[in-house]
């Protein structure tokens, strides 16, 4: 399994990592050495096989809908570089 | 013996006796950390003013009467565990201004018995690494050799308890950060059962892996750590809701019966010689004591490591999505728009090997090529599962070494991700089956300490505590000292 630049550059976007020209070969060469080592996972017929998400017999655990204290907006906010009227500020999403 | 040497479970003693007070011991801890961690490099954050405040009320309390679990013991917590106030960095740029708001549930318990916290401990970033290398700040350096790392990712965490600059502490094991780390520098690292901990306030790496577990000087020192923060908690809707034994009552040194497998894919190419030779004599010790021992297999051992290595960065890849550069302080805005904010303030504040694991799980995750690994990663992870289920139906508990070989070099594996993956090759499987698991020292070759892993079933921490006390009886490995002064 080689990756390409481009696939590299595909995966950096999705990811929405910026990443230099010499990393995006470094990343190139180590992913795919990683890949073709994972490679051996193919030996393993698991066509009958469940997959495991989780190891915990877990459905859906719920709770009694009990209002209870939260996290005042003030401390939520504390660590934001940048806040305004008691929300997170970011750059504008849309364009005009 | 000075007040920093003491274990937790001694240092009690002399506490309920009040031949010391806990301000005594702590300020001892801290004069300590301010002796030798110029060369360890353990700490990441120390907090002298609040540990000595915390050990003052901790001596008011026992003066008034009281007694909790752990009243006055100085402890380090790994810096990918929220306490208020305090910077939880995870090792990382990224997080470096970053002061939670809240103390994690196993802090909170610790809080409850009177716990003394003396800061937070170095780890590899978001604790994806073997050596602490990966930390943004700085390696920590192993004390047993201080070329070598002291593994990782919970390596602040070993090392500082290793070399006395703590009574205990708190790690976290995702594949193997507890207890490769406790092997690589002769002290004793529990894994506990996945779910047997709260996660909340541990900062996400691979949700469906992580484990807070403690860290020891010897067995009854996890055993008493494990027995505070082990439980439900209803902010972690993935911790089990089962009845916490009193893990103390676990450790008598009886074993006489007990069956404990070897599993032959744990000697295997790799293996360090005089780690087989270590880890084969404590086999020994343990049928000296009269276990019955059995050679037995998990066939799937060798897909452990690309399964882990498909899973854990696919589910990291969507923990780290939340570092944004909006939420947590680092940011680097000076971009036209947010699509580039966001690239930017994760290429810089990201280290080599996330943005490594972040771009593997991503493509695992991706269209096209999520069957082929994440889904197909999966399938096999329920082989591995399985093998354990099956050999637990013949044996109490399994045993091999913790790591491959012992401590190596600083710098050694940093340039080759594979390399250093395989340093965990023991350890993975244990996590992808949710089971417990427990590194305590059997030995030393050319000097360096050699960690024997003992695993157990879902919920199997008291016969895996009873097996490490009863060889910790019958042996003196847990008292040597690394050779700094």
């Amino acid at each position: 399994m080689v990756l390409t630049r481009e696939e590299v550059q595909h995966v950096a976007e999705l990811a929405k990592l910026g990443l230099t020209e010499e990393e995006t070969e470094t990343y190139r060469e180590q992913l795919s050495a990683i890949l073709e080592y994972a490679a051996i996972l193919e030996r393993l017929d698991t066509d009958a096989i469940p997959p495991t998400a989780s190891v915990l017999p877990l459905t859906n655990v719920m709770r009694a809908d009990e209002p209870a204290s939260s996290l005042p907006q003030a401390d939520a906010l504390a660590n934001a570089p940048s806040a305004t009227e008691g929300y997170f500020q970011v750059k504008a999403i849309l364009e005009e | 013996m000075e007040l920093h040497e003491l274990t937790i479970h001694e240092a009690l003693e002399l506490l309920r006796r009040s031949e010391i007070s806990a301000t005594e011991l702590t300020q001892a801890v801290l004069d300590r950390i301010v002796d030798v961690d110029n060369d360890i490099k353990a700490y990441v954050t120390l907090t002298p003013e609040t540990a000595l405040e915390e050990a003052r009320k901790a001596d008011e309390l026992r003066a008034a009467g009281a007694d909790g679990a752990l009243l006055g013991i100085p402890l380090a917590i790994k810096d990918n565990i929220c306490l208020e106030g305090v910077p939880t960095t995870c090792g990382s740029r990224i997080l470096e201004s970053f002061i939670p708001p809240y103390d994690a549930t196993a802090i909170t318990q610790l809080r409850h018995v009177g716990a003394v916290f003396l800061g937070k401990t170095n780890l590899d970033e978001f604790a994806m690494g073997s050596s602490t290398e990966n930390s943004a700040f700085f390696t920590t350096h192993n004390p047993w050799d201080l070329t070598r790392v002291p593994g990782g990712s919970s390596g602040g965490s070993a090392a500082a308890l290793s070399v006395d600059e703590a009574l205990g502490a708190l790690g976290s094991d995702t594949g193997g950060s507890v207890r490769q780390p406790a092997a690589l520098c002769g002290i004793v690292g529990i894994k506990p059962t996945y779910g047997r901990v709260s996660r909340y306030g541990l900062v996400a790496f691979a949700s469906s892996l992580d484990q807070v577990g403690p860290l020891g000087k010897d067995v009854r020192d996890c055993a008493l750590l494990l027995n505070v923060i082990a439980g439900h908690d209803p902010q972690d809707s993935t911790s089990l809701d089962a009845p916490v034994p009193d893990y103390n009552r676990a450790l008598h040194p009886e074993i006489k019966g007990l069956r404990v497998g070897v599993p032959r894919e744990y000697f295997g190419a790799g293996i360090q010689p005089e780690v087989e030779t270590a880890v084969r004599d404590a086999i020994q010790v343990l049928v000296d004591l009269g276990a019955h021992i059995g050679e037995t297999s998990l066939p799937h051992t060798e897909y452990a490591l690309p399964v882990y290595y498909l899973l854990a960065p696919a589910e990291a890849s969507a923990n780290l999505a939340r570092y944004d550069g909006v939420k947590y302080g680092y940011s680097i805005p000076d971009a036209p728009d947010i699509w580039g904010a966001y690239r930017r303030t994760r290429q810089h504040g990201f280290g080599a090997e996330v943005k490594r694991r972040i771009m593997l799980g991503t493509y695992a995750l991706s269209a096209g090529y999520y069957d082929a690994y994440y889904l197909k990663a999966q399938k096999v992870r329920t082989l591995i599962k399985q093998d354990f289920d099956q050999a637990f139906q013949q044996f109490d508990v399994l045993v091999g070494p913790t790591s491959p070989t012992v401590a190596f070099k600083i710098g050694e594996k940093i340039d080759d991700p594979l390399q250093m993956y395989l340093s965990d090759v023991f350890t993975l499987s244990q996590n992808l089956a949710g089971i417990c698991a427990l590194s305590l020292p059997c030995g030393f070759a050319d000097g360096l300490p050699v960690g024997f892993q003992i695993s157990g079933p879902a919920l199997g921490e008291e016969t895996v505590l009873r097996v490490a006390y009863a060889y910790e009886q019958a042996t003196e490995w847990h008292t040597r000292n690394p050779p700094i002064q």
